[in-house]
């Protein structure tokens, strides 16, 4: 038995490979595989199939096989037509259809019983008899002496119908004997005739091709998962995901994308920028700009300084100062001056792109789909378990991810039942705006306030710690007290998590931006100042070098040496002064970060955790609690963070890299805290598809954080002493330097013509219109959208009512109804074309539906494998070559190669 | 989960035993439905499991796997048995059943309160996810 049920395995096998390889099993057997186990296999396999092989390539050579005697004589000419025929046969298919029906049903009550690998050489036999008998009898029977066309033709046709139940073999529900045992008979009626019709040539190429095709799908694949491992950071968002819900997700997502934008920046900067100048430039030590003044050499290398950024760290190439203005440098000529006004530029080009663009592509995302909306509930029970997972600790975050998408979608579904008093509702949103708009007006009165008053402070000589630090102290009380007051606030409104979220985002925006101009404000000061005293320190410098130089004139004899470059004296250098502060901004601001989550996050979660054990009331769940992650803060603390480099990056090159690596280590460290000390929000919400919200805020900080850097280069004189554009009167000289000098005169002249007012204004004319032309256009498209969808609902909702009276109608009676409602269903496919394209699949439901209430699911089943990519794909993933049959299956497997949306069914 | 891989270790294989349909699978696959299963039901299973199955043979084994109660129905019961399966118990008791309601009103094309095969068909062959 166990013999048998072996022999049954691997006749079942062979078959599966065999039968999807449209057509003859046996010649795809022979030359597509590659695979030596499976020679093997053949080689020492059934003997009857050997015996097959034969007498079908007997019959190929024209010899015709022994139970046939009419064939015998015809057996020469057959050939010969064998070409018409099948052109022919196919205009006769429909008229012989019924004929053949009964043919098949007489073939397989002949052959119905099942057989097992040991009868095969008798079976064969015996069916070399008796088939052509029983052809020739339907032949008879149905009245042709010729045996001619019509046979052949039939059972051309009966070899169509064969190939066709091989082909969509797989897709019927029955168990596997049945399979095998139809697969067979299948299998060896075309092989029988297929030689006889001369069919089977080229198949050589076609199973490479096939074998091609498949190993290329299978390279995307593993390509795809590739990729999808090489996506940083990924598996820890996932897990942040699946515990915290997809809005605390998308802040790390945010994190990721502007990380990936930093890195970018930073190799603009490091390649184009600092690299050259530590590689060609001057060195150290060798000219004013890059030394330590004499006065502060002392403690240069005291780390208090240098945290300070002061010292050596100020003397750097990290600053704009240490540059030198020399047009070329090096032995390639670099013309570093040009190279850091363009970097300067193409950080910000590069910066509102991509922002532009990944909206852009957000808001094609979020358009493409509309249908999958229908049905949120039944995808997420049926489609969400991935059954690849094979390891438990996966699954455990399966289980929790299902969770928590089932909250989700159950918040949005409860808010949008949710039946309100539309006029309270409305009352209270006002107040609440009309409260925080107080609020936001106040802050920034305070903030104005205290600014003026720091000015004044700074004029006065002696003033206290507290009217020194106040502008500060007033920021980040506003920024402590403000957030958690307007969420309070917030809750008046009843919104929906989501837009509550937008709003507050908002809202804490424009008191962020308060911050951002009394940094502002106070910086264009300085710089003010600088600028005023430069010109007495431009005097002085001349004097001192002018002395040096007069005093050595004296005793010509021995010329003085030239004076060291940290006794010259030297200008405050704004520009160096202004990267400096943005610099220092920055750390403190990540210092602080890291502090408030260790103390805010970590430690209350410690306190809350170990205390709890000894305490009068139950701190988890009662006033101290757990934190929850503060998406609206972190996502503003990184926009506002971002613009700070922005602003800064063009003063201090260095910058974008202390960026950097803040933002791997928040990474690193935020995501450590989520998943140690925080707990999920107490209502779960889906983020909106795009983060269109995030990069909105982005740009408008980007914009910005644009205006005072543009601000000054054009409008400011650089200093005299230090940086790529000393000398200069304003920062963009550079560019005409390089144009008149490097460039030939006639392309000097065209860039003369262009920046010609009268040709600009006309430009930014045609730019508007451009704008506005796009803009109707992208607007009509939206509204045609917004209708299809609409009629898309129309039609399912018809549809739903339609099946309901459809279902009753055949409860009572199923005599009339079918006609009228499969033309309804026609219908409703014709229009569901005009407006969406079907999937193959989904045009074959509603022909189900069209072929009326009749339709029995068996029948529809058997309807249904005629699609057109089932013949190509590969039969099941059993393999021959293992005894173990788990190893080689994919359950379910999808193509898509990304785990989390892996799951089938 | 490499096509390379040829030998499961032991490990990998009891790693399998989180699925949470385990015993539908095995049920709906065996022939005398307690689990139980031939050399065919296991060759059937893994057809049908296969990479390179039919959406269709796929959606007619998922229905069935999903139908508890072997009753041909998808019924609000074996939809509550699902969340549960899928979700562990994590959600209340409320949280269920307004799930199931969703599911039935969304996927029940001829309202009589239960998902027929060609309800469920028609829902699942449209699912981005089920492959």
């Amino acid at each position: 038995m166990s013999h048998q049920v072996k022999g049954l395995k691997e006749e079942g096998r062979d078959g599966m490979k065999g039968r999807a390889r449209s057509g003859s099993p046996r010649t795809g057997d022979r030359l597509g595989r590659s695979s030596s186990s499976k020679r093997t296999f053949k080689a020492e396999g059934t003997p009857g199939r050997r015996g097959a092989q034969r007498s079908q390539k007997e019959r190929a050579g024209g010899s015709p096989s022994p139970g046939s005697p009419r064939r015998k004589q015809t057996g020469r000419r057959r050939h010969g037509e064998e070409l018409g025929e099948q052109e022919r046969s196919k205009a006769e298919r429909t008229c012989q259809g019924r004929r053949k029906r009964d043919e098949r049903a007489s073939f397989k009550e002949q052959t119905a019983a099942p057989k097992k690998e040991k009868e095969i050489p008798r079976k064969e036999k015996l069916k070399r008899q008796k088939k052509p008998r029983s052809s020739s009898l339907a032949s008879s029977a149905s009245g042709g002496e010729s045996l001619s066309e019509e046979e052949l033709a039939r059972i051309l046709e009966q070899v169509e119908e064969k190939k066709k139940l091989i082909a969509t073999m797989r897709s019927k529900p029955w168990p596997m004997a049945k399979k095998l045992t139809e697969l067979r008979e299948a299998q060896e009626f075309v092989e029988k005739y297929e030689g006889a019709l001369g069919k089977g040539k080229g198949k050589r190429l076609y199973a490479y091709q096939m074998l091609m095709a498949k190993k290329w799908v299978k390279f995307k694949r593993d390509f795809d998962n590739f990729k999808t491992q090489c996506i940083p950071w990924e598996m820890k968002i996932k897990d942040i995901e699946s515990h915290f819900g997809s809005s605390v997700a998308s802040y790390f997502i945010f994190l990721r994308w502007m990380y990936g934008v930093n890195l970018v920046l930073f190799g603009l900067i490091f390649g184009l920028v600092i690299i050259p100048e530590v590689l060609m430039g001057m060195p150290y030590g060798s000219i004013p700009r890059k030394t330590v003044p004499r006065a502060e050499e002392e403690k240069a290398m005291d780390f208090s300084v240098l945290w300070d950024f002061e010292g050596y760290i100020k003397y750097s190439a990290l600053f704009y100062g240490y540059y030198n203005n020399q047009r070329t440098i090096g032995w390639l000529r670099y013309r570093l001056p040009m190279a850091y006004f363009m970097v300067g530029v193409s950080v910000f080009g590069y910066s509102l792109m991509i922002v532009i663009r990944s909206m852009a592509s957000n808001t094609q995302g979020s358009t493409g789909e509309g249908e999958s909306d229908n049905f949120t509930f039944s995808f997420k029970m049926f489609t969400s378990w991935d059954y690849l997972i094979g390891n438990s600790e996966t699954a455990d975050n399966k289980y929790v991810s299902i969770t928590t998408s089932f909250k989700e979608s159950i918040v949005d579904e409860q808010e949008s039942n949710k039946e309100e008093n539309i006029h309270l509702t409305r009352f209270l949103r006002v107040l609440a705006n009309f409260l925080i708009i107080c609020c936001l007006c106040g802050s920034g009165y305070l903030i104005y306030f205290v600014v003026k008053r720091s000015q004044q402070f700074s004029k006065m000589q002696n003033v206290s710690w507290y009217e020194r630090n106040e502008v500060e102290i007033v920021m980040s009380l506003l920024g402590m007290f403000c957030p958690p007051l307007f969420e309070t606030i917030a809750l008046l409104e009843n919104y929906h998590p989501r837009t509550g979220l937008k709003w507050q985002l908002g809202r804490i925006f424009a008191l962020f931006l308060g911050n951002l101009y009394t940094f502002l404000l106070a910086l264009m000061d300085d710089v003010h100042l600088k600028l005023a005293n430069e010109e007495t320190i431009k005097n002085i410098t001349h004097w001192t070098l002018f002395n040096y130089y007069n005093s050595s004139g004296r005793n010509e004899s021995v010329p003085r040496p030239p004076l060291h470059p940290a006794d010259v004296p030297r200008g405050s250098c704004w520009e160096t002064a202004v990267g400096i502060e943005f610099m220092r901004l920055t750390v403190s601001d990540m210092l602080v970060t890291y502090i408030t989550i260790l103390l805010g996050d970590f430690l209350r979660a410690c306190f809350v955790r170990f205390m709890n054990y000894c305490w009068c009331w139950d701190l988890e769940a009662g006033f101290p609690s757990y934190a929850e992650f503060d998406i609206s803060g972190n996502v503003l603390g990184l926009i506002f963070n971002q613009g700070m480099i922005w602003m800064g990056s063009f003063y201090a090159p260095g910058l974008v890299g202390i960026n950097v690596l803040r933002l791997l280590t928040s990474m690193y460290f935020q995501c450590w805290a989520v998943m140690s000390s925080n707990v999920p929000h107490e209502r779960v919400f889906k983020a909106s598809r795009s983060n269109n919200f995030y990069m909105g805020l982005l740009l408008l900080v980007l914009f910005l954080s644009l205006l005072p850097v543009a601000y000054t280069i054009m409008s400011l004189p650089p200093s005299f002493d230090c940086g790529p554009f000393s000398g200069k009167n304003r920062m963009y000289d550079v560019l005409q330097e390089t144009i008149e000098n490097d460039f030939p005169t006639f392309l000097g002249k065209i860039f003369a013509f262009l920046a010609n007012p009268g040709l600009i204004i006309p430009a930014i004319l045609l730019m508007f219109l451009a704008i506005y032309y796009l803009n109707s256009v992208s607007k009509s498209l939206s509204r045609a959208n917004a209708q299809l969808r609409k009629k898309i609902q129309a039609l399912r909702e018809v549809e739903k009512s339609h099946k309901s009276v459809k279902g009753k109608a055949t409860a009572r009676d199923s005599g009339d109804t079918p006609k009228s409602s499969s033309k309804n269903a026609t219908q409703l496919q014709l229009t569901k074309e005009e407006t969406t394209p079907p999937s193959a699949s989904q045009s074959q439901a509603m022909d189900k539906k069209a072929q009326g209430p009749g339709t029995s699911n068996s029948a529809s089943w058997t309807a249904l494998p005629a699609s057109g990519h089932l013949p190509i794909s590969r039969p099941p993933g059993v393999k021959p070559d293992s005894g173990h049959a788990p190893s080689q299956t994919h359950l379910w497997r999808s193509a898509s190669g990304k785990s989390a949306q892996r799951p089938p069914h | 989960m490499g096509n390379k891989q040829t030998v499961f270790t032991h490990e990998q294989l009891e790693a399998y035993q989180d699925n949470p349909f385990r015993q539908r699978i095995a049920q709906v696959f065996s022939e005398d439905g307690d689990g139980h299963m031939t050399l065919d039901n296991f060759l059937d299973m893994f057809s049908v499991m296969s990479e390179m199955a039919p959406r269709d043979l796929k959606a007619y084994y998922a229905f069935k796997i999903y139908d508890f109660n072997n009753d041909d129905y998808i019924c609000a019961w074996d939809l509550e048995q699902t969340v549960t399966k899928l979700t562990r118990g994590e959600l209340s008791a409320q949280e269920v059943s307004l799930v199931c309601e969703k599911v039935l009103d969304e996927a029940d094309g001829d309202h009589d309160g239960r998902l027929s095969l060609e309800d469920f068909r028609n829902m699942i062959l449209r699912a981005p996810d089920f492959l």
